[in-house]
Parts: structure tokens; C-alpha cells; sequence
């Protein structure tokens, strides 16, 4: 099913602080934003797929969003697979859609942990609190230390992801954050939990996030303008906690990348740009190693000199990224595909006609790739 | 005031057996599969048939951090700490604190248990081993 399903529209709210708005209306803003992209009516859609929003639990919050746009899906809920979300609901929709399932289904995403509660993000492990074992940043640090001891990679190499993704998302009039930084400035951040300081910790921000996916008969059809193939799709998982995890500087990346590089037919020097999930910067540089951009341990020296940046050997997270744009657990990296592969990105690699796309959730736990090419 | 651990039916014999100067870990009868945390099954055979052992002591730093600043306050007064990954030598990993200057921390080294009381729950730290 290489290249028959595409994503016909995206469509995002405003990224930051959105104080008075529910991840519902949210989520209604993003797909109304989607379907005017892909000019295709709603009455159209008949699947709704929703990530469930991380900051507060609803029961059934598939149906609450379906009602809010009301459609009446033929398939659809909601899927937690924390930040692998999106990619495995975009997968989800596209095997349903192969197999005659649905027709046009909405994938949305929204969040408000930055003007609601960030209490996820910062919640205890268990009976392990008393330790002080706390947080989502503490877990990465774990791995990042582990990382560096064993293959020598430095703050300076992780610096070069923060680096690049401010570059990228100061050019981006959408970015939360729009102010670059240089490896010094990096090296001054605050320490938060060593070996992270804050330029190594993605945003906290409210906003949602939504694409809409169709067979490419289907958006012929329609007359959507600016259709982008989906070429492959894969996902990996591992469900050991940091601590129990046998080997924690391999990621379930890998058994992803594997699937959907096989299924696009394509091989990490086919790839022209990524956008590749960056909760925190060892998350970029590990998720290089594990997609065979490089050989496990030479992420540092893979990243130096400036690789990832518009430019670069092979540019990522082109419009900012968690650290830049908004720290939305995933979707935004999608739309950034997208633009990408239309052409119409603030940072626009030239000529660019593969991009890869990397989702991931919890401490590593879960991950999902997306390869994206041209008509 | 440290947050206390939840001890529940399944958990009660690993913090009676700190309290008792152990470090208590389960092992399965059926495949020999040893592990921390309490589990009702082996999660590498699914058997329910399981025992508790007392832990040697010895052990290895798989992994470190340091908070420098606290998320909760109950350790607002005690950063900047270091929470580490302990391999034991018998296999179960654990999350614990190892009491040492944070520029002796690596990993792979090999550390001692120590049972402290800490405001009036025992714990299972580490110091390096061959150090007091």
C-alpha cells in the first residue's frame, strides 16, 4: 500500500499559551483548519481518530470530539500510546482505509498542560518517590548518561540539537519559541537534572494539531490541491521501565524505522530531511543511530559541526520542534513532513522529495516512523 | 516528609524485610527468573509460583542523574541528590540513591547495599564499594 493513502490537509491552533481553551475546542479549530487545507466538506469524514489528552483523563474522549465536530464516525476513538500517538493513529487510519473501513478520516491531536496541569509531566515513579525519583525529564537523563559514558558522547553534541531546532524555529513565525541559541548559550542554561539543562527539555505548551487522510484515488476525486503520499509507516515497543530495561541506549526506534523504511522501499540516505520527535535532545540523537543514519554510539559526532541544521547534511526538525515550535507530543513534526514535501516550509530544504518522521512516547517506550514522499 | 511508599499485600515483604536489615528480591520457581519490583507472575514464564531471597549486598551502577532542582518538596532541601539504577550482582535492577561525591559516580562501578532509616523508612542505598 506504498503511496495509496495520503494526508490531503493539515491544520493546527495557535502554539503556546491558550488560556480558556479545552483540548476539545482545540481539537475542533485544528480539524476545521485541516479540512479547509484539503478543501474537502466535513460531511465527507467518517473516521476520527483523537489522542487522548495527556494533562486530564476523559472517558470516551473519542466520542466527545466526534460530537463536538459532529460526524458520525464508522471508526474511530482514542489511542495512548503517549507521544508515538499520532504516526500510530495515522497508521491505523491508513490500513483502515486499505481495507475499506472508513473513507476520510481525521487524526487529531490537543493538549493545554501549560495554561491546565503539567502534572503528568511531572508525576512520581510509584514507591520510588522516595527516593526522588520524579519526572519525564529524570527518566531521559537516565539514558542520556548512560549514553554518554558508554560510547563518549558530551553535552556539546546534544547542544547541537537544541541548537539547530531554535535556528530553525526563530525562522518559524508559528514557533512558541522563536529565539536562537548558540552552544554557548546552550552550555549557560539552567541545570535541571544532570546531565539536562533546560535547553535540553522540550516546551510545555497548549495547542492542537490535525491532518486528514484519504486514499490517493479518493483525493483525486475530491480535487484536493496538495496532496503528500504516505510511502511507509511502522511502529516498536518495549514495556520495560527505565530501570528494568536490559539495554538502555537501543530504542523499539529501530524495529520502527526497520518496518517503515522496508515498506517505503527507501534507505536512510534516500532521506532528504526529518523531523524527528524531540521531547528532549538525546531523544534526536539516539533516534539517528537507531533509524541507521549512523552506527550506534557516533550519534555525537554524527550531530557536530552544525549537520542537523538547514544546510546541513541532513537538516531536521525544520520548523523548531518540541524545543522550538510547540512541545505538542508529536503531531506538529507531521504537518512539518508535510510542508516539506509541498514545498512550503519557513525552512524549505531545497529539492526535498523523502522525508522521514519519528514519533515517541513515555521514557522510550514507545516510538512509530512515518515516510513521506512526493506525487 | 518523604513520600511513603504504598505496601500492599503483594509489596509487604520487601519493606518488612528492609525494616528486618534485607534486601528482599523475588525469584520464580518454576524458571529460576529473579526480579524487582513485586510481581504477582514471572514475567518471563508467567508462573505464579515465586519466593522471596535475601539479596547479597553487591551490586552495579547502570545508570545516574542529578536533580538540581526538586519536583517535589519534600526535596527541596536535599538537592542536588543523585538517583541511580543499581543492577544487584543476583540480576533484579533497582532505583535507589548511592551515598558518594557526584564526580565518583560512573557507570559500571561497583557498590555496597546500606539500609538506611530515613525519616522513618527503611531504604536500600548504596555506597561504593571498598569506600566507606
Amino acid at each position: 500500500m506504498r503511496g495509496d493513502v495520503v494526508i490531503a490537509g493539515i491544520g493546527h491552533t495557535a502554539f503556546g499559551k491558550l488560556p480558556g481553551r479545552s483540548p476539545t475546542s482545540m481539537n475542533v479549530e485544528a480539524v476545521r483548519n485541516a479540512l479547509a487545507d484539503a478543501r474537502v466538506e466535513k460531511e465527507a469524514v467518517d473516521a476520527v481518530f483523537v489522542k487522548y489528552p495527556t494533562s486530564g483523563h476523559v472517558p470516551m474522549y473519542g466520542q466527545v470530539v466526534a460530537e463536538a465536530l459532529g460526524v458520525q464516525p464508522r471508526i474511530g476513538g482514542v489511542w495512548d500510546q503517549g507521544g508515538a500517538t499520532n504516526i500510530s493513529m495515522l497508521s491505523f487510519a491508513a490500513m483502515a482505509i486499505a481495507h475499506g473501513q472508513c473513507d476520510v478520516a481525521v487524526v487529531t491531536t490537543a493538549d493545554n498542560p501549560r495554561t491546565g496541569t503539567r502534572q503528568a509531566y511531572e508525576r512520581a515513579w510509584g514507591d520510588d518517590a522516595v527516593f526522588g525519583w520524579f519526572g519525564t525529564p529524570a527518566g531521559y537523563a537516565m539514558i542520556a548518561r548512560r549514553h554518554m559514558e558508554e560510547f563518549g558522547t558530551t553535552h556539546e553534541h546534544l547542544g547541537e540539537i537544541a541548537v539547530a531546532a531554535r535556528r530553525h524555529g526563530a525562522a518559524n513565525p508559528d514557533a512558541q519559541l522563536r529565539s536562537a541559541i548558540t552552544l554557548e548559550d546552550f552550555a549557560r542554561s539552567r541545570p535541571v537534572v544532570d546531565p539536562f539543562c533546560r535547553d535540553d527539555c522540550c516546551l510545555i505548551s497548549d495547542g492542537a494539531a490535525a491532518i486528514v487522510v484519504m486514499s490517493k484515488e479518493r483525493a483525486r476525486q475530491l480535487g484536493v490541491p496538495a496532496p503528500v503520499p504516505v510511502l511507509g509507516f511502522g511502529q516498536g515497543q518495549t514495556s520495560w521501565e527505565v530501570a528494568q530495561r536490559p539495554t538502555l541506549t537501543e530504542t523499539a526506534a529501530a524495529v520502527s524505522a526497520r518496518t517503515a523504511f522496508a515498506m517505503a522501499g527507501v534507505r536512510p540516505e534516500d532521506v532528504d530531511v526529518a523531523q524527528l520527535y524531540d521531547c528532549f535532545t538525546i531523544t534526536v540523537l539516539m533516534t539517528l543511530e537507531d533509524y541507521g543514519f549512523c552506527t550506534k554510539g557516533q550519534g555525537g559526532p554524527f550531530v557536530a559541526g552544525g549537520t542537523l541544521q538547514l544546510g546541513g547534511g541532513l537538516p531536521v526538525n525544520t520548523s523548531g520542534g518540541l524545543l522550538s515550535e510547540t512541545g505538542m507530543p508529536g503531531m506538529q513534526l507531521v504537518l512539518e513532513g508535510v510542508r516539506q514535501m509541498r514545498g512550503t516550509s519557513a525552512n524549505q530544504v531545497a529539492g526535498a522529495r523523502t522525508c522521514v518522521v519519528s514519533n515517541q512516547g513515555g521514557i522510550m517506550h514507545t516510538h512509530s516512523t512515518l515516510v513521506l514522499g512526493q506525487e | 516528609m518523604l513520600p511513603r511508599p504504598e505496601v500492599t499485600p503483594l509489596t509487604e515483604p520487601y519493606w518488612s524485610g528492609l525494616a528486618a536489615g534485607e534486601l528482599r528480591f523475588q525469584r520464580c520457581h518454576a524458571c529460576g527468573n529473579a526480579w524487582l519490583p513485586a510481581r504477582d507472575q514471572c514475567p518471563r514464564c508467567l508462573s505464579g509460583s515465586r519466593t522471596w531471597e535475601v539479596a547479597s549486598g553487591g551490586g552495579r551502577i547502570i545508570s545516574w542523574v542529578v536533580y538540581r532542582q526538586a519536583v517535589h518538596e519534600a526535596f527541596a532541601e536535599r538537592v542536588p541528590y543523585n538517583v541511580a539504577i543499581v543492577e544487584l550482582d543476583e540480576g533484579p535492577r533497582l532505583i535507589t540513591n548511592v551515598d558518594a561525591p557526584e564526580e565518583d559516580l560512573a557507570i559500571e562501578l561497583p557498590v555496597r547495599l546500606r539500609i538506611d532509616e530515613d525519616d522513618g523508612v527503611f531504604l536500600p542505598r548504596f555506597t561504593l564499594a571498598g569506600r566507606r
